[in-house]
């Protein structure tokens, strides 16, 4: 007589189990099926086809009830199974208590409900079954619905897609720096945001939800950076748990999940499991493939075979239509990994292969995943690929495809991009020149102006020349940035603004970055070149920047800070002294040094101190003074007029109003002021990135000095007569500087490079020009002149920077 | 025997940043990497005793603040010309919660 196989939960793997019984064996088990739902299996990854519309519900259906009927497999739909009982090998749901001699739990997972205020309003809902996807159905029906999703993995960004398909208002929230950060570096994640932002679906990332809004039904959701998105329903998206409740009241081995062993059999010999809801060797599963393979492994094993499951590598794909994406395997980078990445800017394209030992472990594609299951084979197989390596990534089609164009970037910018600023000439002008028959680089240089002047352009002018000469033109060594670039620092810079790139992986993928996300040369400097370019648009990017500028203190040797407040123009009163002393007592600052800049150096101090003492000098109205910082420093000046007897002008008060006018501005390199009375030069402005000497008819203004690691004198600039033009013209070169200069060259570097004659063409001689420099520059100003303290001591900016996770130094001790 | 602790959440250390668990032995630098990984290792160079926590990350390596070691997050190994190592230690990520083997750095507790 056949045996009794009672089976809970009619999901995707359950539906294989059934088929591989029925197909080896019709008659060896009178099976019985209970499901929560109420309906029989159906194919659970299509739902995000029935939500967009492309798909309707019975098209996925895979065992109708006819089905069941003609297999002879009885079934209880929309009948949780609630109690197993071991002894008497029974199973009871609401209405029904069946006997059983095998029993299979295949009840998936349920989906996470972040513990949220709010979660249980209507209108909050998951995405897993049917049921979900009709009420997001019925919630479309509104007109300019409002949606919010909460997780931006997987199925939360195909839902997002789904809503929005349907003409909803969608906004994804999710945790992480970047989308499906479980399945994509960070590179891919961006460009996946990107084409999800062009389809109108809002992302925030390191979007914390704090509460979900509304009387009894959903009006908003809360984030904790006080974000407030309207909403008329939310959809959570938070992961999955597996389904274990029954197995955990009968006393089953769980951990995560159900425990099987390799033949999916459970802590009891007659009880087994399949699917999301088990662990096997520690490990969850929440895509089909490997859950088709345990069906297969338990269908045998129950007809009394002696299978063994052992999960293979597997790989995911977007479903979204129009979002090519594919990653498989293990991609995170380690010591003995190496990385290939191949970026098409033009096509969006990014590929990125993990070797490790000449082996392939994984792989992320974006934009064209062709090659995906070809990769994944050499992932399963661990093929060596020691041949194939150079090629390897164009994938098994390479005869035919063309390697990547390192001009690619150069050569999508539209004609009238600006190639040369000084002389105002543009890629069709320089192309132009070539048509008109200059035949070399200098020809087109001799026709056209481009890059004669400051020359920063040159490896730009030479690019075009190559795409307008082809081959015959062999492009000049140039600089680049790092092992991570073709580009030089100049061309990065310019690329910047004729491409508006606007963050860190936008510029990695448009200019073809060769690594996925950078190296500790590169990151400082883009963040820097984009603080530049967009002022008040650009998100600083703390984890791109040195210590010292993440915390706004020094590091010191064995690790504490410094703390070094502005004392403007090196004045400073009897009420911050008293502060500063009162500051040093209170956090027994070991050192307190007169520095070489003007101003109170307090050395020694804690980290986890460091908001404390800011906000206390604060309270006596003192302000950072960036002694830290790629940045303005200090304003040196000597007495003056007020009380020397040699003085000429006000030296004092002017460096004052220089240093309040600078102060907070980020640049290449530090930039360093002084302003003497006379030349005398007390100040000793003619070592300075920019010095003063006042004269009795005006003010000379000296640039381009040193008294680091190189000793230069400064050179004259210009001389004026007024204090606002004298102000003027250190914002308009200081400008020019920060806008010009590659990272980490200090003024005097800079203008060896593009000569002084042409800064003060650009400063001096240029009126409208200089105008237009201290403009841009005060437009900075107003998002730059923070105070970093202060954005930390009270409003608790980067707080998790100076408190320890944990501490267990004290458990110890008790 | 395995202690496990739950010293915080993952998203409480931004993405590549770090913070520190203190120990009776001194800190532990826990960093969390661009895709969501969480390795911890001793807070202090070999090199002359940088504290790790406070350098810049790229890709799974952290590069110590003071003279520029690079070390490896998965194996604590110095990387390219330098030598050297810091201890690493067991970190288990269980629904976004970062749990610690607290028997590794506080040997009594294992003890009891
Ligand atoms: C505190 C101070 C020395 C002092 O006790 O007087 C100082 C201290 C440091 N200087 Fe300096 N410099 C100090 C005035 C100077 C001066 C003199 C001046 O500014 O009038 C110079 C020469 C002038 C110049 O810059 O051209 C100077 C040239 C340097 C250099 C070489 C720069 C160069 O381009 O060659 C460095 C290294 C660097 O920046 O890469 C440097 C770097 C440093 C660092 C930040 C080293 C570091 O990277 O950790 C020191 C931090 C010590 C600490 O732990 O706080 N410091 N440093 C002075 C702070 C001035 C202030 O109030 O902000
Ligand atoms: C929208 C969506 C898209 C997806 N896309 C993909 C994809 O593209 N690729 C991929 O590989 N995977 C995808 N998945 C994941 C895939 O669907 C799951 O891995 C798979 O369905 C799990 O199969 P299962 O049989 O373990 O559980 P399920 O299919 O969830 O079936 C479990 C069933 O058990 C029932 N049940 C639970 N408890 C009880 C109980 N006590 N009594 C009776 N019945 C119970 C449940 O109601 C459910 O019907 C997607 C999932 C969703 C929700
Ligand atoms: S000269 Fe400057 S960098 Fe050198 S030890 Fe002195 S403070 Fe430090
Ligand atoms: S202390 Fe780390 S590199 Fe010197």
């Amino acid at each position: 007589m056949a045996q009794k196989l009672v089976i809970i939960g009619a999901g995707m793997a359950s539906g294989r189990l059934i088929e591989h019984l029925l197909d080896n064996d019709p008659n060896a088990y009178d099976i019985t099926l209970f499901n929560a739902e109420p309906r029989g299996n159906y194919n659970r990854i299509m739902l995000s086809p029935v939500l967009s519309g492309e798909k309707t519900y019975e098209d996925i259906i895979t065992h109708s009830d006819d089905w069941y009927a003609e297999n002879n497999v009885t079934t209880y739909f929309g009948e949780a199974v609630t109690t197993i009982d071991q002894d008497a090998k029974t199973v009871t749901s609401k209405s029904h208590t069946v006997t059983y001699d095998k029993l299979v739990i295949a009840t998936g997972s349920a989906p996470f409900i972040i513990p949220v205020p709010g979660k249980d309003l209507s209108g909050v809902m998951a995405y897993r079954d049917l049921d979900d996807v009709n009420k997001m159905l019925a919630a479309c029906d509104k007109k300019n619905a409002k949606a919010v999703v909460i997780g931006g993995g997987l199925l939360g960004l195909e839902a997002a897609a789904g809503l929005k398909e349907q003409g909803m208002d969608v906004t994804v929230l999710h945790i992480a720096g970047h989308l499906m950060e479980r399945q994509l570096d960070p590179a891919a994640g961006h460009l996946l945001r990107k084409e999800l932002e062009n389809r109108d679906i809002k992302i925030h990332t390191e979007g914390f939800t704090k509460a979900i809004l509304g009387e009894d039904k959903v009006d908003a959701v809360l984030l904790e950076d006080g974000t407030i998105y309207e909403a008329d329903i939310v959809v959570m998206s938070a992961g999955i748990r597996p389904e274990t409740r029954i197995a955990t009241d009968l006393g089953l081995h769980v951990e995560r999940g159900i425990v099987v062993d390799d033949g999916m059999q459970t802590s009891d010999p007659n009880i087994f499991a399949v699917g999301e809801c088990i662990e096997h060797q520690d490990q969850l599963y929440g895509l089909v493939a490997p859950l088709y393979d345990q069906a297969k492994v338990l269908g045998a094993n129950l007809l009394g075979g002696d299978e063994i499951f052992s999960p293979v590598e597997i790989s995911t794909k977007l479903k979204v239509t129009g979002c090519d994406l594919f990653s498989a395997g293990d991609f995170a980078e380690g010591s003995d990994r190496e990385e290939i990445v191949f970026r098409d800017a033009v096509r969006g394209v990014y590929k990125r292969l993990i070797i490790q030992k000449n082996i392939i472990i994984g792989a992320v594609m974006y934009g064209d995943t062709a090659d995906g299951g070809w990769f994944l084979q050499k992932i399963k197989d661990r093929e060596d690929i020691s041949e194939l390596r150079d090629t390897l990534i164009f994938g098994p089609n390479f005869a035919s495809g063309a390697p990547s164009d390192p001009l690619a970037a150069v050569a999508a910018l539209p004609l009238d991009a600006e190639i040369c600023g000084c002389n105002g000439v543009s890629k069709g002008d320089i192309l132009a020149a070539i048509e008109g028959g200059a035949d070399s680089l200098d020809a087109v240089k001799m026709l056209t102006k481009a890059s004669t002047s400051c020359g920063t352009c040159a490896g730009l002018t030479a690019q075009v020349v190559q795409i307008g000469l082809g081959d015959d033109f062999v492009l000049p060594e140039a600089d680049t940035i790092c092992k991570c670039s073709d580009y030089s620092h100049d061309d990065v810079r310019k690329l910047i603004i004729s491409k508006e790139l606007k963050t860190i992986p936008d510029i990695m993928q448009e200019l073809q970055w060769k690594t996925s996300c950078g190296c500790i040369t590169c990151r400082p400097a883009l963040n820097y070149y984009l603080v530049c370019a967009w002022p008040g648009e650009y998100v600083d990017d703390g984890q791109s920047r040195y210590i010292n500028e993440r915390v706004h203190a020094n590091i010191q040797k064995d690790g504490t800070y410094s703390v070094v407040p502005r004392m403007w123009g090196g004045i400073t009163t009897p009420d911050e002294l008293r502060a500063i002393a009162d500051a040093a007592d209170k956090y027994n600052v070991p050192t307190v040094k007169v520095t070489g800049g003007q101003r109170i150096d307090l050395l020694g101090i804690e980290k986890e101190d460091l908001p404390a003492i800011w906000y206390d000098l604060n309270e006596a109205g003192m302000v950072s003074g960036q002694a830290y910082a790629k940045g303005l420093r200090t304003v040196k000046t000597c007495v003056g007029s007020d009380h020397c007897r040699f003085g000429t002008q006000d030296s004092t008060g002017l460096g004052i109003q220089l240093e309040k006018a600078m102060w907070g501005a980020w640049s290449p390199h530090k930039f360093k002021l002084a302003v003497s009375g006379c030349p005398r030069n007390c100040a000793e402005a003619t070592c300075k990135d920019l010095g003063i000497i006042c004269v009795d008819s005006g003010y000379q203004i000296l640039v381009g000095g040193a008294a680091g690691m190189d000793l230069r004198e400064t050179e004259l600039l210009a001389q004026v007569t007024t204090e606002e033009e004298a102000l003027e013209l250190a914002c308009a070169f200081y400008q020019l500087y920060r806008e010009g200069a590659q990272y980490l060259h200090r003024p005097y570097k800079w203008i060896a490079k593009v000569g002084l004659d042409w800064v003060k063409g650009q400063c001096v001689e240029d009126v409208e020009n200089r105008k237009a420099l201290a403009g841009r520059f005060h437009y900075s100003q107003t998002f730059y002149q923070v105070d970093p303290w202060a954005e930390r001591a009270s409003k608790g900016k980067d707080a998790y920077e100076y408190s320890p996770l944990a501490d267990f130094s004290k458990v110890a001790a008790e | 025997m395995n202690d496990f602790v739950d010293i915080g959440a993952v998203e409480d250390i931004p993405v590549r940043a770090a913070r520190v668990v203190k120990t009776p032995q001194g800190c532990i630098a826990v960093f969390r990497t661009a895709t969501n990984k969480v390795y911890a290792i001793d807070d202090k160079c070999p090199h002359k005793g940088g504290p790790l926590s406070n350098g810049i990350q790229h890709d799974e390596s952290i590069t110590c603040p003071l003279h520029n070691w690079v070390f490896d997050l998965n194996t604590g190994q110095a990387k390219g010309a330098d030598e050297g190592s810091v201890k690493t230690y067991t970190i288990k990520v269980t629904d976004g919660r970062i749990l610690m083997d607290t028997s590794e750095f506080i040997p009594e507790m294992a003890a009891e």
